[in-house]
């Protein structure tokens, strides 16, 4: 595979994200929210394939909750309709909905033991005792909670009622499990290890999962697709690596990671490249877009820290953007270090750079002389 | 706490603020049991204080105890005091039950509105106890007589052509108890219910269960302790009263509060009333117990 033609060509969503002719598992279709003339959701389309692990990104107050909750059933769509498995199941109740949902409180019973939260949902449906404690014991050894059925929530730490909650919104087979903020209320190291296991459960079972989340490494981690949400829309969906790296806007650019944008003014467009200026003609930047520009337009240049190399002599390639600059501040994290550098024309560029070897002799220090460099097709070029 | 002294006082300070509250209750709680239930075993006397002394030093050591257990014997002879007990409990029990299912769904109310009109709900059920608590029975009697406000309004609209008798009737008790008891149902199941988390009825929703099972399963149970409390201020102080029967009621609706004071300012029998009063707090106190004792166990369980 030619990596280099891949990475020139700004890619370009391959996965329906909205057209309703192609049959997906779920349906959302021009789907509002009104609340007291405020639309928190405003006129969303969706399709989700059957057993994709789906995220919704947002910052909160972005409408993704509410969206959530309408595919629950527990908030009423202004208009629009949902369609779950070839049923439209917009006017459906929750409770008689094959979606289940693990809240961000998890919200477990606080007056029944673990076993009585997980069978709740199945005593519900008039199965008989003997299956649901057959269930309930399957799903209890799944989560890895079998010594704490009898248990009552508050005698269990974050992780273990994390775990109850997702073993109590699983038991009923759902169609669509909804996760709220599923790792938010986990310190750190759980959560990575949480990650983990909710991805090889999703795997396991091949339930189709939709989480909600404001912290975009979760959504990365943990997603196949990812769905970026502004003031009740949707600003771009694709794949994780298709949001890093092609994001559509500076809003997408900016809410994922650290990015630096430079506000450029196109000077030249020659098929898909573009060479633009920053402040003047201090710096020349060339980028790659499809999208059709013309001379004196404001564009955004954007590149991520990672991308730009640091060094004390001038790199000689034809095909990188060079700036200048001293080094302002520096960080170091063990694994990786970043540095802050401030531009001949005053402007902090941050970069970022994997310690690769153990050395305790630092390059690049404080107050040090730079060149700054990445390759034109790291640039992103950014319209709005 | 580098300071030794200051650490002392700092323990001298919380000792003082642990004691405070024993003190208040052995002062005026335990000592006047106390007294009460020792008068209890005495003979009534027509003397200054009323009652044979428990201790006559006159006699001989063996003889020096002078209580015996003839006034609770009388209890039990005498049917008038288990129908007065029995009524009483069955009073407070209906009226209990009648505060829940009125103050529960005003309490559920008031703890979902949101917390502007929260805070005026809330005055307006504390707003009648900025009147005295007799002058409100009065207003009832008001109220409720032959040409009070309700049959005046009633014979004039035509509804009825001559009054219904209201004072003086068991429905007047039970409504006295009721409306004067309902804030102390509504205050407790309204500190347990504003605590509620939503969250749980939409996750019972969520898992199949319908509006009315979602009570049943979730609200209910949760709010359990706001209704013990609730039911145990409202039973508690109706099982006693006094004012409210003697007012509202006729002449069948004696309770043991009547009982009573009739025992102890009509007959001047204190030892017998004394004795009334002890058996009304064991009424009150052991299902109490029981109730703490079973409700530790099962936190211990858990644990």
């Amino acid at each position: 595979m030619d990596a280099n033609n891949k990475m020139n060509k700004p890619h370009e969503p391959q996965v329906p994200d909205g057209s309703p002719n192609i049959q997906s598992f779920i349906q959302i279709q021009a789907l509002s929210k009104e609340f007291n003339g405020f639309k928190a959701i405003d006129q969303v389309n969706l399709n989700i394939h059957k057993g994709e692990l789906f995220a919704i990104l947002g910052g909160s107050g972005c409408g993704k909750s509410t969206l959530l909750r309408m595919l629950a059933g527990l908030e009423t769509p202004s208009s629009g309709k949902i369609i779950l498995d070839g049923e439209d199941i917009t006017d459906w109740p929750a409770y008689e909905r094959p979606i289940n949902m693990m809240f961000q409180s998890y919200a477990l019973f606080p007056h029944m033991t673990v076993e009585k939260n997980v069978a709740y949902g199945l005593q519900k449906e008039k199965i008989p005792q003997s299956e649901i404690d057959q269930r309930v014991k399957k799903m209890l050894d799944l989560v890895q909670l079998s010594d704490f059925g009898k248990r009552k929530p508050d005698r269990l730490s974050g992780g273990e009622k994390q775990r109850v909650a997702l073993a109590r919104a699983l038991i009923k087979n759902p169609k669509l499990l909804l996760l709220d903020e599923p790792l938010a209320a986990l310190d750190k190291k759980l959560r990575e290890q949480t990650q983990f296991e909710l991805i090889n459960l999703q795997e396991e079972l091949g339930v189709t999962f939709i989480v909600v989340t404001h912290d975009q490494e979760e959504a990365m981690t943990l997603a196949s697709r990812i769905a970026v949400m502004k003031a009740g829309k949707f600003v771009q969906i694709g794949s994780p690596t298709e949001i890093y790296e092609y994001p559509k806007n500076r809003f997408v650019a900016d809410f994922f990671g650290t990015i630096n944008i430079f506000d450029a003014i196109v000077i030249d467009q020659d098929d898909a490249q573009i060479t633009a200026t920053f402040d003047q003609s201090e710096l020349i930047l060339k980028a790659y877009t499809h999208n059709t520009t013309n001379i004196g337009d404001k564009v955004g240049i954007a590149v991520r820290p990672e991308k730009i190399s640091i060094s004390k002599d001038l790199p000689v390639d034809a095909n990188i953007t060079i700036s200048k600059g001293i080094v302002w501040d520096l960080a170091y994290y063990g694994n990786h270090s970043i540095y802050r550098v401030k531009t001949e024309s005053g402007r902090i560029v941050q970069v970022s750079t994997q310690n690769h070897k153990r050395s305790s002799e630092h390059l690049v220090e404080w107050n040090d002389e730079v060149y700054l460099s990445w390759e034109q097709n790291s640039s992103i070029v950014l319209l709005d | 706490m580098a300071n030794p002294r200051q650490a002392l006082g700092d323990l001298l300070w919380r000792r003082i603020v642990i004691v405070l509250p024993y003190l208040w209750l052995v002062l005026f709680f335990l000592v006047p049991f106390a007294i009460v239930f020792k008068i209890s075993f005495s003979d009534p006397i027509v003397a200054q204080p009323p009652f044979t002394p428990l201790f006559d030093q006159s006699q001989n050591f063996l003889n020096w105890f002078q209580g015996s257990l003839n006034n609770y014997l009388f209890l039990l002879e005498d049917n008038l005091y288990w129908v007065s007990y029995l009524r009483s409990i069955k009073v407070a029990f209906i009226s209990t039950i009648f505060c829940l299912l009125l103050g529960y769904p005003m309490a559920y109310y008031i703890a979902q509105s949101p917390p502007t009109k929260r805070n005026v709900l809330l005055m307006l059920i504390i707003l009648p106890f900025w009147t005295s608590f007799l002058l409100r029975v009065y207003a009832w009697m008001g109220i409720l007589s032959t040409n009070g406000i309700i049959n005046s309004m009633f014979l004039w609209t035509g509804i009825i052509d001559e009054p219904i008798q209201m004072l003086y009737t068991n429905f007047a008790v039970y409504l006295g108890i009721v409306y004067t008891y309902l804030p102390f149902m509504i205050l407790p199941l309204y500190a347990n219910l504003e605590r509620l988390d939503l969250n749980l009825h939409d996750a019972a929703a969520d898992l199949g269960g319908k509006p009315l099972q979602v009570f049943r399963d979730i609200t209910l149970p949760v709010s359990l302790p706001g209704i013990i409390a609730g039911s145990l201020l409202v039973f508690i102080p109706a099982m006693g009263e006094f004012v409210i029967p003697a007012l509202l009621g006729g002449l069948d609706s004696l309770m043991i509060g009547r009982t009573l004071y009739d025992e102890f300012f009509v007959n001047r029998d204190w030892p017998l009333a004394s004795a009334v009063a002890t058996i009304l707090l064991l009424i009150l106190v052991l299902p109490m117990v029981f109730f703490q004792r079973t409700q530790a166990k099962s936190v211990e369980e858990n644990s």
